[in-house]
């Protein structure tokens, strides 16, 4: 009996003595987090994704509260979000307009032929390392799927050869951009249609070797649209900050001689 | 001047069929300069040489084309006298892209004026030699294209106490370096002479493998005059014998620690065709154009060992083998540790110590499949890692994991890919792990 109330007694008196040790540290070692930090946690999507440039949607919204970090770089959440998040935190929402990935290479299985068999481990850099890729353009996308498998959400599928996103499933958290050993992905606003689908900064003649559907540097494009486009080296870029009004634009889709620039709505 | 066995057994490593055969006998000949050079800027390991000459310049055979452009890095000189047609972006045999100067030979071959060798190198000091092999350009010609200026610039904490000299050319096809042993025994040991000079290394020692009787012969009779403490010490036919971390284990039983240097257990490792340049920079004063590659394989129709001028385009160097009949694969270096090319259109570097062709009948082309656990690749790692594991962490993109599990310290040797009947590209894992790994430390140091 004298044992069990020993034990009971020991037991209990540990307890109690932990209680109020924690009861203490809750009052006097507290930490203050700002309720605010966990109200817009709870309205960002909570995806994760790491596209806003913080560790996931808590340091995100961490970031807000305490370093006032801008409201609109959640892509994810879109339009939705920055408004609730206006709303809560009594900002203006100044809208960023959604974004999507674009893979800028046209160079699929038909268009683009190889230089050799690879038959090593199927990842981009890997192949790029080996003679500097299969592909004859040197710029264009591998189609091993570096980008496909780092996207969250699956938008992005290897057809013949080439990368595709579906910017339907996008949510532009840029995972791609930052995966592909090429460079050839870009996040473009969806209102924009006409694209310049290359990567090659090689001269005319190079690039005629390499692909059917590359830019030539012609500079065409820049004499047509003005300042929707402008050259870089031998390679023509789309300034998508610039508007493209729809008959210069099909001028341009006309008119390009590499056959590079396209209409594609990126519109879901 | 005494021939020993080498004392100790490397671990790991494998056996492949050395086919040595077809080139082993025949002499190297002196190819003259093609009717285009196109000289990489990248010849050698570390920052490519900056082009100095500019379209329409003439040059002369020896005239520095290319300035080093740091402090790993080499000169490049004009392989013959003629006049630069271009200078512009080529693809490198290693995949990467790097200035090179085109030059068409004018078939004078006429050497620049005011090259002066040290004709008493044995009382100059190592400052006055290691400069002369500074403007000679020389970088190890082995394979990994190290500056040899760089590394016979050793920190003076860090003694040399035995220069390994190593003809062990344990590639498979190679014989490069074999004819250049029969050939040249007495230029590679003075070549060797004055590098002990150069470091004060007590102890000299001279590595072939035995399956090359001939060149341990003629390195034994040129080495019988030398005095000091030289022996040569014979190994065991095996791959990677020639690796220098294994050759310093198989000769002085000492063990290069993980991400560090020869040079931590005072020793340094030199090819035999690095000494013979450094003997022309030194005594002649003669910066490096030329280098000897075997161009060997069953396509080719007369293989042989030829000395190319540096910047000779492969297609040149299969013609001046008599060409090839239908060839399914290019590799630059041998059949292990080479690289496979796309193509004839790159040209040979300091470092080309082979140009190998393959028939159709004679590569396999494999899918990989998953690891069976059956360790071979364990037993075979000269490195003591653990490919089969590496690999997975690597497939999963785990790099930290596989740098927790050294994944730097590979040598990229292949003994894995080659011992895997899984037929998985360990090595290749390896080396896009090393690349990932280096990056990621280069970031951090920013």
């Amino acid at each position: 009996m004298t044992s069990i109330l020993m034990t009971a007694g020991t037991v209990g008196g540990i307890g109690l003595v932990c209680g109020v040790a924690l009861a203490l540290a809750a009052r006097f070692l507290a930490v203050k987090e700002d309720p605010r930090i966990a109200a817009v946690t709870e309205l960002l999507p909570g995806a994760n994704c790491g596209g806003c440039g913080y560790a996931g949607c808590a340091d995100y919204a961490r970031a807000i509260v305490v370093d006032g970090a801008a409201i609109n770089l959640c892509a994810p959440g879109g339009q939705e979000t920055l408004d609730r998040l206006a709303a809560y935190l009594g900002q203006e929402a100044e809208a960023g307009e959604k974004k999507v990935a674009l893979v800028l290479c046209g160079g699929d299985a038909g268009k683009a032929p190889r230089r050799y068999a690879y038959n090593g481990v199927a990842d981009c850099a890997a192949a790029h390392a080996v003679a500097g890729g299969d592909k004859i353009c040197a710029y264009g996308c591998l189609g091993y799927g570096s980008c496909a498998r780092v996207c969250p959400t699956g938008a992005i599928a290897i057809r013949d050869g080439l990368a595709v996103v579906d910017p339907a499933l996008c949510i532009s958290c840029g995972a791609c951009v930052k995966a592909c050993p090429r460079n050839l992905i870009q996040l473009v606003p969806v209102s924009q249609d006409v694209h310049v689908l290359c990567s090659s900064n090689d001269k005319g003649p190079v690039v005629k070797k390499a692909c059917s559907v590359g830019c030539i540097g012609c500079r065409l494009c820049v004499k047509l649209g003005g300042d929707a486009f402008e050259m870089d080296g031998f390679l023509a870029h789309r300034r998508y900050h610039e508007s493209l009004d729809e008959e210069t634009g099909d001028k341009a889709v006309d008119k390009c001689p590499g056959h590079c620039i396209v209409r594609r709505s990126l519109r879901s | 001047m005494k021939t020993i066995r080498a004392p100790y057994r490397v671990r790991g490593g494998v056996h492949p069929v050395y086919r040595k055969d077809r080139t082993r006998e025949k002499t190297i000949v002196d190819l003259p300069p093609p009717a285009l050079l196109r000289v990489s800027m990248a010849q050698h390991l570390g920052a490519p040489a900056r082009p100095v000459v500019k379209k329409g310049d003439a040059v002369a055979r020896g005239q520095v084309i290319g300035e080093p452009s740091g402090f790993i890095s080499a000169a490049v000189h004009a392989p013959a006298s003629g006049a630069v047609k271009a200078v512009d972006n080529e693809r490198t045999p290693a995949g990467g892209a790097a200035p090179a100067v085109q030059i068409e030979p004018d078939g004078e071959d006429r050497w620049i004026e005011g090259l002066e060798g040290l004709s008493d190198w044995a009382r100059a000091d190592a400052k006055t030699i290691v400069g002369k092999v500074a403007a000679a350009g020389i970088a190890g010609m082995g394979g990994a294209g190290f500056p040899t200026h760089v590394k016979l610039s050793p920190p003076p904490d860090k003694p040399i106490d035995t220069l390994i000299l190593n003809g062990a050319e344990c590639e498979p096809y190679l014989t490069a370096d074999h004819r250049l042993m029969i050939e040249h025994a007495s230029g590679i040991v003075q070549g060797l002479e004055i590098v002990r000079h150069v470091l004060g290394a007590g102890a000299v020692r001279v590595a072939i493998e035995d399956n090359k009787p001939e060149a341990i012969a003629a390195m034994e009779q040129a080495l019988a005059g030398v005095a000091g403490d030289v022996a040569l010490v014979i190994l065991e036919t095996g791959y990677p014998q020639g690796a220098e971390k294994q050759q310093i284990y198989a000769i002085t039983g000492r063990e290069v620690p993980s991400a560090g240097l020869p040079m931590d257990v005072g020793c340094l490792v030199e090819n035999v065709g690095t000494a013979l340049s450094v003997r022309d920079a030194v005594l002649a004063g003669r910066p490096l154009t030329e280098r000897v590659t075997t161009v060997t394989g069953t396509p080719v129709r007369a293989p042989g060992n030829v000395r190319a001028r540096l910047g000779t385009p492969y297609a040149d160097l299969l013609a001046a083998c008599g060409g090839g009949e239908a060839f399914a694969k290019i590799v630059a270096g041998g059949p292990m540790m080479g690289l496979a090319q796309p193509g004839l259109d790159a040209t040979t570097t300091k470092t080309a110590s082979g140009l190998l062709f393959l028939a159709p009948g004679e590569i396999a082309t494999y899918s990989s499949m998953p690891c069976i656990g059956c360790g071979r690749c364990i037993v075979a790692c000269p490195m003591l890692l653990m490919p089969a594991e590496l690999s997975q962490f690597l497939e999963a993109e785990d790099y930290e994991g596989a740098e927790g599990l050294n994944v730097m310290d590979c040598i990229e040797c292949g003994c894995c890919s080659f011992s895997c009947p899984a037929h998985r590209p360990l090595v290749q894992h390896m080396k896009q792990g090393k690349a990932h790994v280096m990056l990621k430390r280069r970031a951090a140091k920013k």
